[in-house]
């Protein structure tokens, strides 16, 4: 029998035990968000585009059969090795074969959250073929052995301190020197290091072209690019909605995806990959792992035009104040809460309520994705298929008889209220999880519809 | 102009001066206000939670106490959001007519009142909490995550009321985690939330925190009273009405 | 059924009903240019050099220190073109041209032909990109129409030198590409 992941709501309280910590999280996030802002408000057609991104991403689901079927066959002209993965069994099984087959002992890995999602470096490990991680946020939580908490931050709940002891015990760095310079310059040497002895580099993919039949990466330290240009042999790795229809759509989508994710204007590097360099193999996997199941879901697939800018993550209140792990997820805040129940329902159906249902998301995601409506969806879905437990449904279902019959409410409602006057402690106590932080309010002597009675009704007889 | 006074359940039970207020206020300023004395509870605590599903009864008698309004309005932007968005019934004409005539307080007075003037004064600091559902989803007032031109129907009442000092917190409208049956489920986020609003507010030496949404007032004042701040909460309503 | 057929298959079954493909509009800036695109390389840390003309680009090529791979003089060039990392790990500064510079984000096209190898305008520690004034354009609309992104087999916008803020947002200039980039602009 599996056992549920710890639920959001236990690992934010965790979370929350340390407070100068979580503040220190939360400004950094907000930190995030407002270079967002200031971004977003230098480019006048800001709403025009997000738009624009949004109408791409639509018209490509309606016809995403058909722009991978033309991808494939341009990527295939231009010397691409293509290859469908179904799962992430799958995937991890096609990208094993390719390592094999070139005796592959080292790879050099820069940040796929596909590969997060299918848990492709335990799997090479227990093979025998190590991963390096080389985006920095994702090394420094490599060598701690935890996961992202961000999608484009990894080590974003780490504070420096943290990060030099980590390096400290594994890269012998000088102990204590906190400098982020110093940190960086660090494993900039290590890393350059393994740029240059791996065998293979493996990369994720924020966009493919279906007219040109390549694919585009967006780095800001260069190390895609690095481990992609110096191995014979380069595996990209895409889930199938990254693809889009036209080269010129580029310009809509790096207009947005920085300025999104960081308030950067663009990253430094969008690499356009279209053939292997002279003596290098170049693959590419796409993958489905139950996105074409989420497609046939009219209320979620817009999830499928999410472009992985992170920016839900960093207005999201909730996120700021829980955490990336304690979604339990390769992607983590808002948008990972309405991508995971898709992946696994049982596991999941905590998420889509780790939310106030605010809708911060949703306005700040350039590509539109209605994230709060569909984290209110999830929660109608999660309940009819059970997920929410017997003790809820029976709540619910009385509450639901109290709020349909006015008399009964009436009765019920005037009781609580009077009980909160006379016995309170029966309200202030342990058992309330209102109570633990908060004070009740305090109850009238009278409720509104007793003051109506009394000064209005009589008035007009 | 007929009004029928929807109050949330919450208010009637524990804020009536919250809903006295706003039915003086209408009354102030010409509305025929009627209360339905039948109504219960617009059925959000159940939708949210997941079980739209069990809400018909909810419906059915939302629809039967409010039919046959020229407007129906309500102090609090959630659960008219609510209403506008999942009120369903058989009886599915009268449903849309009353989706289609549910307003916000704010917003009624703003748009379809056209109210120019208000005999209100309230000579105190006060910090305004604006609240998600009637900002970012019935479009209150413009959010600072759009990149559009900014306005606030509250603002725009507020700025009528005499001797009111009006001062913003920095993040001007990040939500304060009530978030209905969150506040409980959540409890550490939730209350984590509610603490930043409050710390912004009590930075800026306010006497009161107003807004829109008795809910969110509710759990800003259950951690100022945990606190024993000095800073009270008070809903617009009875800033709009005060003399 | 291959994986392949299947995953298309379910596709075809599940995709929503035809939404139309935008036309992207031309956006209309104010801006001038050329200040445009300085102030936004160096809020991004690079930096921009105005040269008049070809003979103020030779002389200030002379001037740079240590060694320097420049690849606008392709025959000097040629003998990098199957270099591996190894061979190229110690490279100061690399020259290379740019296509199309970009005003609002300071992006430059570079094309693979023009970089003689993949490698080189990332593991050098400074970059230099020598763009024509008359090659700059506002935005990345105008940057697409006017570049063929499958001419070569690779080709790159890059703005800037490499960084991080992987440490608590702490930007870093200098992650693993170059520490220092500038961009020339030949013309006036």
């Amino acid at each position: 029998m599996s056992t549920l992941p710890v639920s959001h709501s236990k690992a934010a309280e965790a979370f929350l035990a340390d407070k100068p910590y979580v503040s220190w999280h939360d400004e950094t996030l907000w930190f995030v968000r407002s270079k967002r802002d200031k971004a977003a408000r230098s480019v006048p057609e800001w709403e025009t585009l997000r738009e624009l991104a949004s109408a791409v991403k639509a018209h490509t689901l309606s016809r995403l059969d058909e722009y991978l079927v033309q991808f494939e066959s341009n990527a295939k002209k231009n010397g691409i090795h293509v290859h469908w993965a179904n799962d992430a069994a799958e995937h991890n099984s096609i990208i094993t074969e390719i390592l094999r087959s070139h005796n592959v002992q080292k790879v050099v890995k820069s940040k796929s959250m596909l590969t997060e999602e299918c848990g492709l470096n335990p799997y090479l490990a227990e093979r025998g073929i190590s991963v390096i991680d080389t985006d920095l946020g994702e090394y420094i939580v490599q060598l701690r052995n935890e996961h992202p908490s961000h999608i484009v931050l990894p080590a974003i709940h780490l504070k420096k301190e943290a990060v030099s002891d980590t390096f400290h015990e594994h890269l012998h760095t000088e102990k204590n020197n906190n400098d982020p310079v110093y940190l960086t310059r660090s494993a900039r040497t290590v890393l350059r290091n393994h740029f240059i002895t791996a065998d293979a580099a493996i990369t994720g993919v924020n966009f493919a072209v279906a007219e040109t039949g390549g694919f585009v990466i967006c780095t800001n330290e260069g190390n895609a690019d690095m481990g992609a240009h110096a191995s014979k042999l380069h595996i990209a790795c895409m889930g199938f909605e990254k693809i889009i229809p036209r080269a010129e759509d580029l310009g809509i989508f790096l207009r947005l995806l920085a300025r999104s994710a960081t308030g950067q204007p663009v990253t430094t590097y969008s690499s356009h990959f279209h053939r292997p360099a002279p003596g290098q193999e170049l693959h590419l996997v796409l993958v489905n792992n139950g996105r074409a199941r989420q497609l046939g879901r009219p209320e979620f697939r817009n999830s499928l035009k999410c472009i992985r800018c992170a920016a839900c993550f960093n207005t999201c209140p909730v996120y700021r104040r829980s955490g990336g792990h304690s979604y339990h997820n390769a992607v983590a805040g808002p948008i990972g809460a309405i991508l995971a129940p898709n992946l696994d329902m049982k596991n999941n159906a905590d998420l889509p309520f780790a939310s106030t249902l605010c809708g911060s998301c949703t306005n700040v995601c350039p590509v539109k994705i209605n994230i709060h409506e569909q984290l209110w969806s999830w929660r109608q879905v999660l309940m009819k298929e059970g997920y929410g437990g017997k003790a809820k449904e029976a709540a619910m279902k009385t509450m639901a008889a109290v709020l349909s019959k006015p008399g009964l409410f009436v009765r019920t409602a005037n009781t609580a209220r009077k009980l909160m006057r006379a016995v309170p402690w029966l309200f202030n106590n342990k058992l309330n999880p209102w109570y633990r932080q908060r004070e009740m309010p305090s109850a009238p002597a009278q409720s509104f519809k007793t003051w109506y009675k009394k000064n209005r009704n009589e008035q007009q007889g | 102009m007929r009004v029928g006074l929807f109050i949330p359940c919450y208010v009637d039970q524990f804020y009536p001066q919250v809903a006295i207020a706003t039915m003086e206020l209408l009354e102030k300023l010409g509305c025929e206000v009627v209360y339905p004395a039948a109504q219960t509870c617009c059925g959000q605590p159940m939708a949210n939670s997941g079980f739209e599903s069990y809400a018909a009864g909810c419906n059915a008698n939302f629809i039967k106490q409010f039919r046959g309004f020229d407007y129906v309005v309500c102090p609090s932007g959630s659960c008219v959001l609510h209403v506008k968005e999942h009120l369903h019934d058989a009886d599915e004409s009268t449903a849309s007519v009353i989706r289609n005539t549910v307003y916000e307080l704010t917003e009624f007075l703003t748009d379809i009142l056209k109210v120019e003037q208000l005999n209100a004064s309230f000579p105190f600091k006060v910090g305004l909490h604006v609240s998600c559902h009637g900002q970012r989803m019935l479009h209150l007032a413009s959010m600072s995550e759009r990149m559009l031109p900014p306005f606030s129907k509250a603002l725009s009442l507020l700025h009528k009321v005499a001797g009111i000092e009006l001062i913003d917190p920095v993040r001007a409208d990040e939500c304060c985690g009530f978030g209905g049956t969150f506040c409980v489920t959540e409890e550490a986020v939730s209350v984590a939330m509610g603490q930043s609003r409050v710390e912004e507010h009590a930075a800026n030496d306010v006497e009161y925190i107003t807004g829109g949404d008795m809910s969110c007032l509710m759990h800003l004042e259950g951690i100022l009273k945990r606190q024993r701040s000095n800073i009270k909460v008070i809903h617009l309503a009875q800033i709009l009405n005060a003399q | 059924m291959s994986s392949r057929d299947e995953i298309l298959s379910m596709i075809r079954e599940n995709r929503p009903a035809f939404s139309p493909l935008p036309e992207i509009p031309v956006f209309i800036h104010e801006k001038p240019l050329a200040e445009w695109f300085t102030e936004t390389l160096t809020g991004i840390g690079g930096k921009v050099v105005h040269l008049k003309d070809t003979g103020e680009v030779e002389t200030r090529i002379q001037q740079q220190h240590g060694g320097v791979i420049n690849t606008t003089d392709l025959s000097a060039a040629a003998k990098y073109r199957h270099a591996t990392a190894q061979e190229l790990e110690a490279v100061d500064t690399v020259i290379v041209p740019g296509i199309i510079a970009v005003a609002e984000n300071a992006a430059v096209w570079v094309n693979e032909k023009d970089m003689i190898n993949r490698l080189l305008p990332f593991i050098c520690r400074q970059l230099i990109i020598i763009v024509q004034l008359t090659d700059l354009v506002p935005d990345m609309h105008s940057a697409y129409k006017k570049i063929r992104i499958d001419e070569a087999g690779f080709g790159v916008f890059i703005a800037g030198p490499s960084k991080t803020a992987d440490i608590e947002q702490s930007l870093v200039i200098g992650a693993h590409g170059p520490l220092a980039m500038e961009v020339w602009f030949v013309g006036e």
